[in-house]
């Protein structure tokens, strides 16, 4: 009995030094590792819990088009053809571009999107107004200056208008907010015209009651709008 | 029960299995350590705080129709430094000396400038706006180093088409006052433009359309004009640009003097 248990004990040990000396090393590798590489933000985190857009690999592969920044001229936008599955339903359809737009080109100097940003959400309403609700870091990593903002959301607009025709309008939201500008410059409290010729009649009546100011002004230039105002 | 003392002899060679045992132990707690310290993350709040902005110069009592007075306006200031290059370049401070260059051009020319901000303070986008849409015949001009762009290079902004939203009813809207005014705001630029593509190769020739949020509840001509950029090795490279964006808004401003009519004026009787 009791030599039994002794031999049981050291078997043990063995067993956990033979296990500590594989470990060791890997460990001592992970720990290194991790020092090194940058720490993972918070968006990112999320991103990962929420960019598995579900695909469907019975969807035909289609030549997406994204655009990002062109080779030649990176103040300018390029279109770059990419295989994708994409669903047929318009919301879905694009979540997947969007999010494959976010994951940015081989060449990552090309991109125009911030890498920690991420799609939180897509909605599409019935007057083709598409509402995009990214992560904060589109708003705070996106450089600020004219230029790179609105070469971030044009890069957003015609890409989905390209791939998605059914949105016609755009309207970006961070974090769920509505937000006065994306970093400092572009207005985001305006919607962008994404198909410009969807958009364009029924522009007049939509925009306007979506605007701010609706609230206080009358929503449309209407005869019953001006007749109401004093005729001086 | 008495165990015999046997059981109690420590072999050393357990002793020494057992000092591993607890050094695996350990370094598996150090790398959990390790990795919940790489996983936290540093949030910076990036919301700028907005201190209470009120315009730097009184406005003058002179009323007349035709363009005189021209606002510039420094962009960002106070809490918000704007673009950060190298070297501690900041957007906030290079406008604000262009801002004095620019003056001066504009006043050898002959024009009243007011300036939105003169020192390192941070007025509202409204408040900005707000000294603009108080002035008759004023052209405004926000004033912008970039990010990103060909260095060396200067482009000049208005806004697209606001459609349907000119004249409700002969009332301007503040969000949209400057709906009648896009196609002014259009002409000076591009003579702003014209003028900064002589000097500055690789600027474009003409005016680019972008939705401008400064821009959009100004109601007078109003131009952004942006500068590229932060990331230039050395600030006296931008410092160099200065004179020339500084001659070129002025030359620029007064080749539109003549088209220069006020909407209001044509659109004031219903």
């Amino acid at each position: 009995m009791n030599g039994r248990w002794r031999t049981w004990l050291l078997a043990g040990l063995c067993v956990v030094v033979v296990i500590a000396a594989v470990y060791f090393p890997k460990l001592k590798r992970k720990v290194k590792t991790s020092a090194n590489i940058a720490q993972p933000s918070e968006e990112q985190v999320r991103r990962e819990l929420t960019t598995p857009t579900p695909t469907n690999p019975s969807d035909p592969k289609v030549k997406a088009k994204m655009y990002w920044a062109s080779d030649e001229d990176e103040s300018t936008l390029a279109p770059i053809s990419v295989d994708l599955a994409l669903s047929p339903d318009p919301v879905l359809r694009a979540k997947q571009v969007l999010n494959t737009l976010l994951a940015g080109p081989v060449n990552s100097d090309l991109r125009t999107l911030p890498p920690d940003a991420a799609l939180l959400a897509f909605y599409l309403l019935p007057d083709g107004t598409g509402v995009a609700d990214f992560s904060a870091a589109l708003a705070i990593s996106t450089p600020s200056g004219i230029q790179s903002e609105q070469l971030a959301v044009d890069s957003i607009a015609r890409t989905l208008e390209v791939n998605v025709p059914q949105v016609k309008r755009l309207k970006i939201l961070i974090h769920g907010q509505e937000v006065d500008t994306l970093a400092g410059h572009l207005d985001l409290t305006q919607m962008f015209v994404v198909n410009t010729k969807a958009a364009q009649p029924s522009s007049l009546s939509i925009a306007v009651p979506m605007a701010p100011a609706a609230s206080s002004a009358p929503s449309a230039p209407s005869a019953a709008a001006k007749s109401r105002q004093p005729q001086r | 029960m008495r165990l015999p003392s046997g059981s109690f002899h420590f072999d050393p060679r357990i002793l020494s299995v057992g000092i591993f045992a607890v050094a695996a132990v350990l370094a598996s707690l150090a790398s959990t350590q390790a990795q919940q310290q790489t996983a936290a993350t540093t949030q910076q709040s990036a919301a700028p705080i907005q201190s209470p902005p009120y315009p730097t110069v009184a406005p003058p009592p002179v009323q007349r129709t035709a363009l005189n007075i021209v606002v510039l306006d420094p962009a960002h200031g106070g809490t918000d430094p704007g673009a950060r290059g190298a070297q501690g370049i900041r957007e906030s401070d290079l406008v604000l000396d262009l801002t004095f260059q620019v003056r001066r051009a504009l006043e050898a020319q002959g024009f009243q400038v007011l300036q939105t901000r003169s020192g390192n303070e941070n007025p509202s986008f409204d408040d900005r706006s707000t000294l603009a849409n108080a002035q008759r015949g004023a052209v405004f001009v926000t004033l912008h180093i970039s990010s990103t762009g060909l260095p060396g290079t200067a482009r000049v902004y208005a806004l697209p088409e606001m459609p349907g939203r000119a004249g409700l009813g002969g009332i301007l809207a503040w969000d949209f006052a400057q709906a009648s005014y896009v196609t002014l705001s259009r002409k000076f630029g591009d003579a702003v433009q014209g003028q900064l593509a002589q000097r500055f190769k690789g600027s474009p020739s003409a005016v680019q359309t972008a939705s401008v949020r400064q821009l959009r509840t100004t109601a007078a001509p109003a131009i952004a004009v942006e500068i590229s950029s932060v990331s230039v090795q050395d600030r006296s490279d931008l410092d160099k640009m200065m004179p020339g964006v500084a001659d070129a808004i002025a030359r620029g401003l007064a080749a539109f003097r003549p088209s220069y009519v006020l909407p209001s004026e044509a659109g004031a009787q219903p």
